[in-house]
């Protein structure tokens, strides 16, 4: 795509104190001879497919997004590492990592990141990586998107009441008798419908969603 | 007469219908005219973008779409091409798909050829799109709001929770600052509320850990909770559904997590617009708020009718396992006590 000029532009990045910090290199890694080269493919893939001008290649290895994440003590590995770990090639790591759960889209890291890289578009790429790798990490968090998709996909309206009493009863069976008081009032506080709302013209969007799938697939 | 078209959002329909009760209390005071889009779907909130890129753009842009078809003046009342939301994940959405289909020529096409399906179309930047408070502070203005209070809030102590979402990324160069906008703390001012300093006032407050990572939601909420009951504040108020939805619903299982014992009630802010325009606490959703703001409203003489309150919440359940993650930071409970 020629419309991200600077995606081509490619820094070489010296690392210094590498060894310290980055992670493994992996065994393929290693017998493939890669260990001692740059192979930024993978890292072209990821921003070639983030929406956006992802400027992921300006990445600088400052480590603003993790200090400024206020998750990243969860997190598998924080975005700077994770990065990092995107110019080494390491796929499966990358795509397995927690971080891209863990992110709560709240865009701390890309207002303070000196090199303005898209970071909470970069995660949303890795997301839709794993899934499509079924590669990640043990997280309910995919499966609630998936059902939150297909509320929305059948409704045109996301569902709160379904969404959260399916979701609950999936992962956190043991935790539902806790939840009741809130669940219920929610309910008498009149702010949980108890039944879906179906926009009107579904069949336009289910037309849209259909063609922009084909779409997705062919990209 | 101002007029918009009105993009409400699910939550207004549900979770946050204090909310929609509330806008639709000020927008006479205030002369504003709404016109709410026709038949528009949800936005995806965080979740779509993380499946699909291209469906999920295409989600958000069919709201732009029918709302740029319906833009044009009507029966002589005037057009407009200004889209109000009043979340802010539906805001930041919405704007971020106009903005990058722009960024991205590559990407406006596919979503217009998916768009086509519906025999839709939108041109990227025919629209505007701004979040009620930017609206009401930069388009009515302090100076009319300050004339149509009738009962200040004086002696009311808030302080103002912005959220994440609403002044990052900033596509538009809408706010007076990424990281402690003062759009909120000058509206509360003009109410007359004593507005307490919040650094923490656009800090995450966990959006959809709460269903997914509780325990790093929770740790969130906390830190929001803790830090506005610690600066002497009666009350949070917000901008967002999904930060109102956290703070108040779940502050009950934070502290049965943590063992805290705060009682820190969030309102939306247009609620506390309509107090201070006069309007009864009934017509504004008061009292639909998990946390109660009873003893905080009557401060200000405000008098809430006593509502039926949930059974109370069970004690700790200590003895139940933990969900499959994130039990690495248990002893946080141990280390906040």
């Amino acid at each position: 795509m020629d419309d991200r000029g600077h995606a081509e532009q490619r820094l070489v990045w010296f690392g210094c104190g590498t060894e310290a910090m980055m992670p493994q290199m992996t065994d393929e890694r290693v017998r493939a001879g890669l260990s001692h080269e740059e192979d930024l493919s993978l890292l072209h893939e990821v921003s070639m497919k983030t929406a956006g001008v992802s400027r992921l290649e300006m990445c600088i290895q400052c480590g603003t997004c993790g200090g400024s994440c206020p998750v990243a003590k969860d997190m598998d590995h924080t975005p700077r590492m994770l990065f990092a770990m995107l110019r080494a090639g390491m796929r499966e790591e990358v795509l397995r990592s927690n971080t891209q759960w863990i992110c709560v889209s709240c865009y701390h890291c890309v207002v303070r990141c000196p090199q303005e890289v898209h970071i909470a578009d970069v995660m949303y790429t890795l997301k839709g990586m794993a899934i499509k790798a079924k590669l990640y990490a043990n997280s309910t968090a995919p499966d609630f998107s998936q059902t939150f998709v297909d509320m929305v996909e059948s409704y045109g309206r996301s569902f709160e009441m379904g969404l959260a009493s399916r979701h609950y009863l999936k992962h956190f069976p043991l935790r539902l008798p806790g939840m009741m008081p809130m669940g219920l009032g929610m309910i008498t506080k009149g702010r949980m419908a108890l039944t879906p709302k179906r926009i009107k013209h579904m069949d336009q969007l289910t037309k849209i969603l259909n063609r922009a799938k084909q779409l997705e697939m062919t990209s | 007469m101002n007029k918009y078209l009105l993009y409400p959002g699910c939550s207004m329909e549900s979770s946050a219908k204090a909310y929609m009760e509330s806008l639709n209390a000020i927008v006479e005071p205030l002369d504003l005219h709404f016109e709410e889009i026709e038949d528009w779907n949800c936005c995806g909130a965080t979740e779509y973008l993380g499946i699909n890129l291209i469906p999920a753009y295409s989600l958000i842009a069919r709201n732009l779409a029918l709302a740029s078809k319906q833009k044009n003046p009507v029966n002589g009342t005037g057009g407009t091409r200004t889209v109000v939301a009043p979340c802010s994940a539906c805001y930041l959405n919405l704007a971020k798909a106009d903005h990058y289909m722009q960024e991205r020529p590559a990407l406006g096409l596919k979503v217009n050829e998916a768009l086509a399906a519906g025999d839709l179309q939108y041109k990227a930047g025919t629209l505007d799109v701004r979040h009620l408070i930017d609206i009401l502070v930069y388009d009515v203005g302090l100076e009319k709001i300050r004339d149509a209070v009738v009962r200040p809030l004086t002696g009311l102590k808030v302080v103002p929770y912005m959220g994440c979402m609403l002044p990052r990324p900033d596509y538009q160069h809408r706010w007076s600052d990424h990281e402690h906008p003062t759009e909120l703390d000058d509206l509360l001012r003009a109410l007359g509320a004593d507005v307490i300093d919040y650094p923490l006032t656009t800090q995450c407050c966990g959006g959809h850990m709460t269903q997914i990572g509780p325990e790093t939601a929770f740790e969130l909420i906390r830190r929001l909770v803790a830090d506005a009951d610690e600066r002497g504040a009666q009350m949070m108020v917000t901008v967002c559904p999904m930060c109102q939805m956290n703070v108040d619903a779940y502050q009950n299982e934070m502290n049965n997590h943590f063992g805290t014992d705060y009682h820190m009630p969030i309102l939306f802010f247009t609620q506390l617009m309509g107090l201070a325009f006069g309007r009864e606490p009934k017509e504004l959703g008061i009292g639909a708020e998990m946390v109660n703001s009873r003893n905080a409203l009557a401060n200000i003489g405000v008098e809430v009718p006593v509502t039926q309150e949930p059974a109370a919440p069970r004690k700790k359940d200590e003895g139940l396992p933990m969900p499959r993650r994130w039990t690495k930071h248990e002893d946080r409970k141990e280390a906040v006590k």
